[in-house]
């Protein structure tokens, strides 16, 4: 073996080599160092900061004045880009009729947008209440904490919302939610569910369903706010929200929820 | 009306009791059904290799390189399902470039390349690096860079080297049989940790699928060494499926009981989610649990490999019986995957119905594409073992 | 002495050394520049969900120009019903002030979307009555002022 012009030969190319390499690793090294700022300045600010001027938006539905007209969903589809297919629905109303052999009814034709017909006679029914149902706007929400990319979120302001731009579909979303407000959008085809009208929310009008619905079941306000009318009113009555003993940190609270309700 | 509206009326149709307005269609249909499949053909097959290397049972040995390459053909599909069911496929990039540190799904896309480069990769590279070198200085042509490339240009086969070769290549299995449990059991995290689903919600799903995994895998190999042999018209060594049988029937067990664990729990329990669970799984779930999952993919196969221990006569019979037992089994936990997915989505969350589940022939997630994205593994084995043949390895002296 | 790496390695740290910087150099571009301003989620995204454009004015839009309307509503039941309620979105007609951009809604199915008698409403909400029963036949509108109830037409 020719080992002294291979070994003369392999210093040479182990000069220049190294020389590569050494320039190869300080721009790699460089590069490394700046993107992982980049980097590091996203995980330092996955924290949420407690802005406390900010308001903190909270529901309160009232069972008992819920009469079924549906105009939230109909004015809910209305204001926002919602088809009107009955499969998809930011908000919809359930009517209960718990009948006196202890069987419990549901129904919700096209989310109670077209309204509700009696379907059980007078005589069989032990009680019936109506349940509008939205997005619980979650302080805890097993939505956000499942979207692998970041598209679903909660503002500083307490609402739930998703970012279009960025949801990739994966919807493991549409899966966490315990209470079956997420959808995919069949033309968007991104998540997509209640907002509170964040858009009107920002332009100090109410959510379209609070203002379209004739008796005022639906109310929201500021938790932070304890002077309000809306705090006073939790104070005063008795309210619960859905699913408890999962630890969502549900911001909707229910007046009069019965105990059939899912 | 738009076809994706009529399909949904056709659901509403068969829906039952009461569903929540949005809960009318699946949410993740067949292709979810198959990625976790897939998944753990990947975890179930690098186990069984792993054997060979970790605890040096040697009568494996034929199967080593088969089951390595086996999972890499699988692993390098398995994202496909995923990315092709997503409604924004074109987005699947933001997963690695902003993962969400709470979501169990964020982490794929790293384990996952950890786990392909890492793991899957090395191993093969460190086993194979003796006989492509030699190979880039047999073949002829554009085969010769091919393997050049493939060394990484590290030539060096003196006995040192290739001793760590063989270190480093251990390592690489140790470290890879904890990478594999993880690769697999993230997936059943993803369901177990969904607290608004009764029917997931179960700190016991990662582990029961990380050992349903371990069966596909194992009886994926003993069929791909049945058949790979048979092509290539060598004969098939019964003390090997013996071995594999063995291990096969062990697990099995293992997954059975595990499954019964799960299950008897649920039942005696008896918390508020039982009632539609009870109809869910006496009805819609009747044919594919009981019979499929249960009889045909665990209780038939346990019997015949207890009698195949026992039964040593006619040989022809017992390799055809081993091989029968290995598509059962991953017909089983075929649908094992099937009752998680579908069943966990079938059964309103308010507890009071169920949705109906058509399962479309063509799209991006239908029928047709699950097929490809099961087949398509198929095809690159059969590349690899063309590019890599195990047995036109050099011999290694021990 | 010198400590002997095997020729694996260096090769290998190499090849991944170059993959993760051509991963964190995608990266740096493709990340958007709001992400992490105030979560893990793009800062951009509470202006794009503040944008859609409002469909609803609210009652007070619509008192601007039918003062009238306001003064008999508040005096009567309906008094807390706001104007879209019954007439549909307003921010059309708002702005156009065009007849066709709002809805006049008038049939006995319409009112019986509230009124129509059903177990689940309470009677101390809501004045319910059967519409198989109740002046067949004829239109609420025809004895109610919409606006004010109980001040019969008749």
């Amino acid at each position: 073996m020719s080992q002294s012009t291979s070994t003369m030969g392999n210093e040479k190319i182990n000069t220049s080599r190294r020389k590569f390499l050494k320039t190869a690793v300080t721009l790699a090294g460089a590069t490394i160092g700046y993107t992982w700022l980049k980097s590091t300045q996203v995980l330092l600010f996955a924290a949420e900061p407690k802005d406390e001027s900010q308001p903190w938006y909270g529901i309160i539905i009232d069972i008992q004045k819920c009469i079924g007209c549906g105009n939230c969903a109909k004015a809910c589809k209305n204001e926002n880009d919602v088809p009107r297919e009955p499969f998809f629905f930011r908000t919809w109303v359930e009517q209960y009729t718990v009948k006196n052999d202890g069987t419990v009814n549901i129904v919700s034709p096209n989310g109670g947008i077209d309204g509700f017909t009696q379907a059980v006679p007078d005589e069989e029914i032990f009680k019936s209440y109506f349940v509008p149902k939205m997005c619980n706007h979650c302080s805890k929400s097993p939505c956000t904490q499942v979207c692998p990319v970041g598209a679903t979120f909660e503002t500083p302001d307490g609402v739930v919302l998703i970012d279009e731009k960025y949801c990739i579909g994966c919807r493991y979303c549409v899966q966490a939610c315990p209470y079956g407000c997420r959808f995919i959008h069949p033309v968007k085809k991104v998540a997509n569910k209640c907002t509170l009208c964040y858009h009107r929310l920002k332009k100090d009008l109410a959510p379209a369903c609070m203002e379209t619905c004739p008796t005022g079941a639906r109310m929201y306000g500021n938790l932070r706010d304890r002077n309000s009318d809306f705090v006073k009113y939790l104070k005063e009555h008795t309210t619960q929200v859905l699913r408890p003993h999962l630890n969502t940190g549900s911001k909707l609270y229910y007046n009069a929820l019965s105990g059939e309700v899912r | 009306m738009e076809p994706h509206y009529q399909h949904l009326y056709d659901i509403l149709a068969h829906a039952q009791g009461y569903i929540f307005p949005n809960e009318i269609d699946l949410q993740w249909g067949i292709l979810i059904v198959v990625y976790p499949f897939i998944t753990g053909l990947v975890a179930g097959a690098f186990i069984l290799a792993s054997l060979e290397r970790v605890f040096k049972v040697k009568i494996l040995k034929p199967t080593y390189q088969i089951a390595l390459l086996t999972a890499l053909s699988f692993l390098l599909v398995a994202t496909m399902p995923l990315i092709s069911h997503l409604s924004q496929p074109q987005r699947a990039y933001e997963i690695m470039i902003t993962p969400h540190s709470s979501s169990a799904m964020a982490i794929f896309g790293f384990v996952y390349l950890w786990y392909l480069a890492v793991v899957l990769l090395l191993e093969i590279w460190f086993d194979y690096r003796h006989s492509m070198v030699v190979w880039s200085n047999e073949k002829k042509g554009i085969m010769r860079y091919v393997y050049k490339v493939l060394t990484l240009g590290v030539s060096d086969i003196t006995p040192r080297t290739l001793k760590w070769d063989r270190k480093l290549g251990y390592i690489i299995t140790v470290v890879g049989i904890p990478s594999a449990f993880i690769l697999h059991g993230y997936v059943g995290f993803i369901f177990g940790s969904l607290k608004a689903n009764p029917w997931w919600s179960s700190p016991l799903i990662p582990i029961i699928f990380l050992f349903s995994a371990m069966v596909s895998g194992i009886a994926l190999v003993m069929l791909v060494y049945m058949i790979v042999s048979f092509i290539r018209k060598k004969s098939i060594d019964l003390n090997v499926l013996d071995s594999i049988g063995k291990y096969l029937f062990f697990v099995l067990i293992l997954d059975f009981t595990l499954e019964s664990l799960d299950q008897i729990h649920r039942i005696y329990e008896a918390e508020e989610s039982f009632e539609i669970i009870k109809l869910l799984v006496s009805g819609k779930l009747y044919l594919t649990l009981f019979v499929a999952q249960g009889l045909i993919g665990t209780i038939i196969p346990l019997i015949t490999l207890v009698f195949l221990q026992f039964y040593k006569h006619k040989i022809r019979l017992q390799k055809t019986m081993y091989f029968v037992v290995s598509i059962l089994v991953l017909i089983g936990v075929y649908s094992m995957r099937w009752n998680v997915v579908i069943g966990g989505q079938l059964f309103s969350k308010s507890f009071s119905g169920f949705t109906s589940f058509k399962v479309g022939l063509i799209g991006l997630d239908g029928t047709l594409m699950a097929i490809f994205w099961l087949l398509l593994p198929i095809g690159i084995l059969t590349f690899l073992l063309w590019l890599l043949p195990p047995w036109k390895m050099v011999k290694e002296e021990e | 002495m010198k400590f002997y790496i095997p020729p694996q390695i260096p090769r290998l740290a190499l090849a991944f050394a170059i993959f993760i910087s051509l991963f964190l150099l995608a990266r740096h571009f493709l990340v958007p520049d709001t992400f992490g301003e105030f979560g893990h989620y793009r800062g951009a995204a509470l202006t794009d969900n503040a944008k859609p454009e409002i469909h609803y004015s609210g009652q007070q839009a619509c008192f601007k120009c039918h003062q009238n309307i306001e003064d008999k509503k508040s005096q009567d039941v309906h008094s807390d019903i706001h104007c879209e309620t019954c007439h549909g979105p307003g921010q059309k007609h708002v702005i156009s002030s065009k007849v066709e951009d709002i809805l006049k809604p008038s049939g006995r199915e319409f009112c019986g979307s509230c009124h129509l008698i059903n177990a689940g409403k309470l009677k101390s909400t809501i004045n319910q009555i059967d519409l198989n029963k109740h002046n067949v036949g004829k239109n609420c509108i025809e004895c109610h002022n919409p606006h004010q109830p109980w001040e019969m037409k008749k």
